[in-house]
């Protein structure tokens, strides 16, 4: 049997690993996201001590290899907890709140950069500050926040591969598993390669129309072209 | 005069940053239907003062009072006052994320608690009030500075304030649009809106202003009509400053 079919005899295999990949990917930005814009509040708005335990969060989040975070979640985490999870939900937490670090940063960014005058104006009305920031900072600060969390999509994607050391089957076990099935080498590697590039295509696609989607005349994020 | 005839009194209002004094001790009262103006130098509180009516900056002596209910020290009433006394910027600060219409919409349904039907109609209605209804579904960045602070009036008005404060209104534009912004305030004033107003516009502050106050240095240094204030100031520090307006008094 030539190479050629040989990759074709386990692409179907291959491919089914894009929903795991897709569904990691998506449950982390989830995660990171649900997590990040309030650990970004709190950084901005919050009291000292909730500024103290977000910073510590993010700092240990960022402080350490994605795989060692992995491992310590797998290995130790969630037996200690007593929890019995799918590899899959491990891979996807770790990610998620490692992600989460990163994209408060980039809210509190959006936020930090929202003028005075709109926080001002809002309270001059007799909106509360809660009132105020959900209507007024948050819509703003999300726009803002776009381009830069456009990154985040591209990161967790390619960080997902790592899920491999603990062996969920996404993208990357899958290529090892066919590799070690067939000892064939390259054309797998680079149809693996060629997923994660299309995938990584099509994510960006769907945030820059998102980017267009939200855009306010004259507001940041508008005039993005996007890296495509 | 009886106490209850004034809708705001404003009583010693102090306030200092770090080492300067911005206010020592500032009172007046205000009577609806007042076109209140004041004048004097830059960074003389002026601004500052008005801030702390709706306590924006919380003065650090000195009481407010809206129909003789205490503003300041009120904790979070003061989110009920604040729908009472309205207030425009120099630099507008229309929401960047709204339409003009939307920008009028959202305390309506925010904080008054509107269906968005009654609050569409009420926005469109004070829209209209400053001559904006046209632009209702532009953005702010669509706007010249003249119509920004327009649509500002209106997201004051349409909270149905007894009374507004004008923060340098006119400071940020020019002369073409500054007329049209005050024609816009005159109407306000001549429907008898109460308004205490910060400005450099003297040709506004004496046609429309039913009280003049020029302050110095954190104080008030004279109040009166514009007549007694513009043509016969008392003090030697308010004729050489109003002088500078010279040629400028014009409506």
């Amino acid at each position: 049997m030539d190479v050629f079919s040989i990759v074709a005899e386990w692409l179907p295999y291959l491919l089914s690993g894009v929903m795991v990949t897709i569904g990691l990917v998506a449950a982390a930005l989830i995660i990171g996201a649900l997590l990040g814009l309030p650990m970004a509040l709190g950084q901005v708005y919050g009291t000292r001590p909730l500024k103290m335990v977000i910073g510590t969060y993010v700092w240990f989040f960022r402080g350490l290899p994605v795989l060692l975070l992995l491992f310590l979640f797998y290995f130790t985490i969630f037996p200690f907890l007593n929890l019995d999870v799918p590899e899959f939900f491990v891979g996807a937490t770790v990610l998620g709140l490692r992600g989460a670090a990163y994209q408060s940063q980039i809210f509190r960014g959006a936020i930090q950069s929202i003028s005075e005058g709109q926080m001002t104006a809002a309270r001059s009305l007799g909106m509360s500050r809660l009132t105020a920031i959900r209507s007024v900072i948050i819509p703003q600060a999300v726009r803002v926040a776009l381009p830069g969390w456009s990154n985040e999509y591209p990161n967790i994607l390619t960080d997902s591969a790592i899920c491999y050391a603990i062996g969920v089957a996404e993208l990357m076990t899958r290529t090892s598993q066919i590799v070690a099935q067939t000892y064939i080498t390259m054309p797998i590697y680079l149809a693996c390669a060629l997923v994660f590039i299309l995938l990584n295509y099509a994510g960006m696609r769907v945030i820059y129309h998102l980017e267009k989607r939200v855009a306010i005349p004259g507001f940041s994020g508008n005039t993005s072209s996007g890296v495509l | 005069m009886a106490d209850d005839d004034y809708i705001l009194r404003v009583e010693d209002i102090h306030k200092t940053y770090g080492d300067s004094e911005v206010l020592k001790g500032v009172s007046f009262n205000v009577r609806k239907g007042d076109t209140i103006v004041f004048i004097g130098p830059s960074g003389t509180g002026k601004s500052t003062l008005l801030r702390c009516i709706n306590q924006l900056t919380v003065p650090d002596k000195g009481r407010v009072y809206l129909h003789e209910e205490e503003v300041t020290n009120c904790g979070s009433r003061i989110n009920h006052f604040r729908q009472k006394i309205g207030m425009v910027f120099q630099n507008f600060y229309l929401f960047d994320h709204l339409t003009a219409v939307k920008n009028v919409e959202i305390a309506l349904l925010k904080v008054k608690g509107m269906s968005p039907e009654e609050a569409r109609e009420k926005a469109l209605f004070e829209l209209r009030q400053v001559g904006m209804e046209e632009w209702a579904d532009h953005y702010p960045a669509e706007l010249s500075g003249g119509q920004a602070q327009r649509v500002s009036i209106a997201r004051a008005l349409a909270m149905e304030p007894d009374v507004i404060l004008f923060d340098e209104p006119t400071s940020a534009l020019d002369p073409e649009l500054t007329r049209e912004v005050l024609e816009v305030m005159k109407k306000l004033a001549l429907e008898g809106m109460t308004m205490l107003v910060v400005t450099h516009e003297m040709g506004f502050a004496r046609s429309v202003a039913t009280e003049i106050i020029f302050m110095e240095g954190g104080k008030i240094l004279e109040a009166g009509t514009p007549e007694d204030i513009i043509k016969n100031p008392g003090s030697e520090r308010t004729k050489s400053f109003i002088g500078q307006f010279s040629g400028n008094l014009g409506d």
